[in-house]
């Protein structure tokens, strides 16, 4: 009786709720293994559909082009997102707060047609004024997805500047040392853990855009979402699920790994503050 | 001489700051903002057969300068009663979709912020996790479970339950689980976030005092959620009522959504001007959500 009485509903709500965002991908990763082309009819293991993936030189040849894209336009979104996190936390009032921290936090809701269209207009418009960019590709989507990529950055990072005493900086600049030393050699250490996590975040927001890389895109650029997408416009294939597998998979482990550092962080943090 | 030194060191101070703040700054201008006064500028120009599709606003002839303002592109949009029921059925699909996260995803952080310390840290892995696989194949997944030769109706036809297969794909009811499906973690994460912070002591303050716990519920957990409630609500509703993917794979014809009627008018229609117009109008109908967001998030910021 007391056993029943602590499974309340909210707890019921959060195992349902769980159960709702995972069946699809569990659906998802056994179809994988379907020897059936009919992607819903069970006929039998095979591994058929990972061959054909790896085959397939349209996928491979976007898989290649979405990572260099996602590399280089994480890294520039941290550089940007955190200078303009450092601004909004650390620089109380200047000209332009206002409208920064708007262009900051608008591009997290901004619907993405709108964003793919005004960008794509820009690019045009750019191109009959100075020339560049004759021809739209893979440097439009690093501008596009740095774009969108550095706000979320700059929610991250933010996050955690807020969180960090600001009277060490302080002292520093106050013994003598100069902005810029004391940023990289006091806030900068602190707050990697959120440069990492920013990264890592804007790197998969970047992988996984389809619609504003599809305007700011030309003819020589496909992405990885760009060849999906158009391949699941036909309807369901196998070798869709294959691929979808391995992303499960290796952003499953990346989580794995993340929780197990976080974990170890935490106990080593706790038995620390024990000691003290 | 010192004092100079001084000042010479201040100004430089004020120089670096300056191109400290100028990075983002005009980053954001050149990138976000101005594209949006473009946005405008096409939508009131004339389509055109040219390359790029638009005429242009101001044209020196005879030594006068003529500014074109076409509105006929926001006229157009009135005129024609598909653009008005895409939004309308967008708002709606999109209010529905956000209903429907609320009443799932509140509970959920609601069970997450009460659970053992040492879970919360999986449990909020696990909400995240999905959204960082991949949005496109996550709504691809409901193909393969909503269509007639699919899992839910294989398995209603299985056991007998039904005898012809249910028409799920392709309808309202597809696109909206999609919009829940895809959208749910944004919901939870912030509504975690707040209830987490939340000061237990309050709680029980009113237990002691002889709250029931559903009037201690309504009475002092809700209100000190809200925040939460309004960014979750903000971050599921604002990019549903654009969204384009989701219409486009579950969705049907019957099925009216903006995002993809822009995307139509553009890639397939090659209508610059009338894409641009309706992207403004979709503007100034989430200005409001928009703002509204914006102020949470500020304070946010502030706090």
């Amino acid at each position: 009786m007391s056993s029943l009485r602590r499974i309340n509903f909210s707890t019921v709500m959060l195992v349902i709720g769980l159960l709702f965002l995972y069946l699809p991908m569990f659906v998802l990763v056994v179809y994988s293994f379907n020897a059936s082309k009919l992607v819903t009819v069970w006929a039998g293991f095979s591994t058929q559909w990972y061959g054909e993936l790896f085959r397939d030189e349209q996928i491979l040849s976007a898989v290649w082009t979405s990572l260099r894209i996602a590399f280089f336009a994480a890294s520039m979104a941290v550089c940007l997102g955190t200078v303009a996190a450092f601004v909004m936390t650390r620089y109380g009032h200047f000209r332009g707060k206002t409208a920064l921290s708007s262009m900051v936090t608008a591009p997290l809701v901004m619907p993405e047609v709108i964003t793919g269209l005004s960008l794509l207009l820009l690019f045009v418009q750019m191109a009959q004024i100075t020339g560049w960019p004759a021809d739209r590709g893979m440097a439009t989507i690093w501008i596009a997805h740095t774009t969108f990529c550095s706000a979320y950055v700059a929610v991250v990072v933010a996050a955690r500047l807020r969180e960090v005493d600001h009277s060490i900086e302080e002292a520093a600049m106050d013994l003598g040392s100069p902005p810029v030393k004391t940023f990289f050699s006091i806030t900068l250490p602190i707050i990697t853990p959120a440069l990492a996590a920013g990264w890592l975040l804007a790197f998969t927001l970047s992988l996984d855009d389809l619609v504003i890389a599809s305007f700011v895109s030309g003819p020589g650029a496909n992405t990885l979402p760009m060849v999906v997408f158009s391949s699941v416009r036909m309807g369901v294939s196998p070798k869709i699920n294959a691929l979808a597998t391995l992303i499960i998979l290796t952003v499953s482990l990346a989580t794995l790994l993340a929780w197990f550092f976080m974990r170890r962080n935490e106990t080593r943090r706790k038995a620390a503050l024990r000691d003290v | 001489m010192k004092l100079s030194r001084s000042s010479a060191l201040l100004k430089r101070l004020q120089l670096g700051r300056r191109a400290v703040i100028a990075f983002p700054l005009v980053w954001l201008t050149l990138f976000f903002l101005l594209p949006f006064a473009l946005v405008l500028k096409i939508s009131l120009s004339e389509a055109a057969i040219a390359i790029p599709p638009y005429g242009p606003l101001l044209e020196y002839a005879d030594q006068t300068l003529h500014v074109f303002l076409n509105l006929g592109n926001y006229l157009f949009l009135l005129s024609d009663s598909l653009y008005i029921a895409a939004y309308w059925g967008s708002v709606k699909t999109a209010f529905i979709a956000t209903v429907a996260c609320l009443l799932i995803g509140y509970p959920m952080a609601y069970a997450m912020a009460r659970a053992p310390a040492r879970w919360q840290l999986l449990l909020l892995l696990l909400v995240m996790l999905p959204s960082w696989t991949s949005f496109l194949i996550r709504v691809y997944a409901w193909m393969g479970i909503l269509s007639n030769s699919g899992l839910i109706n294989n398995l209603l036809i299985g056991i007998g339950l039904i005898d012809s297969p249910l028409r799920m794909m392709n309808t309202q009811f597809a696109v909206t689980i999609g919009i829940v499906y895809a959208y749910l973690p944004f919901m939870v994460l912030p509504l975690y976030a707040h209830l987490t912070r939340m000061d237990n002591s309050l709680l029980e303050a009113a237990a002691d005092l002889g709250s029931r716990k559903i009037n201690t519920f309504i009475k002092v957990t809700l209100p000190l959620s809200m925040g939460g409630i309004v960014a979750g609500s903000m971050l599921v509703f604002i990019p549903a009522v654009g969204e384009f993917v989701i219409p486009e794979l579950l969705g049907g014809p019957d099925t009216l959504m903006i995002g993809k009627v822009l995307w139509e008018e553009f890639f397939l229609n090659r209508d610059w001007p009338v894409a641009s117009a309706l992207a403004m109008v979709m503007l100034l109908l989430l200005l409001v959500p928009i703002v509204w967001f914006h102020r949470y998030q500020s304070k946010e910021l502030a706090s």
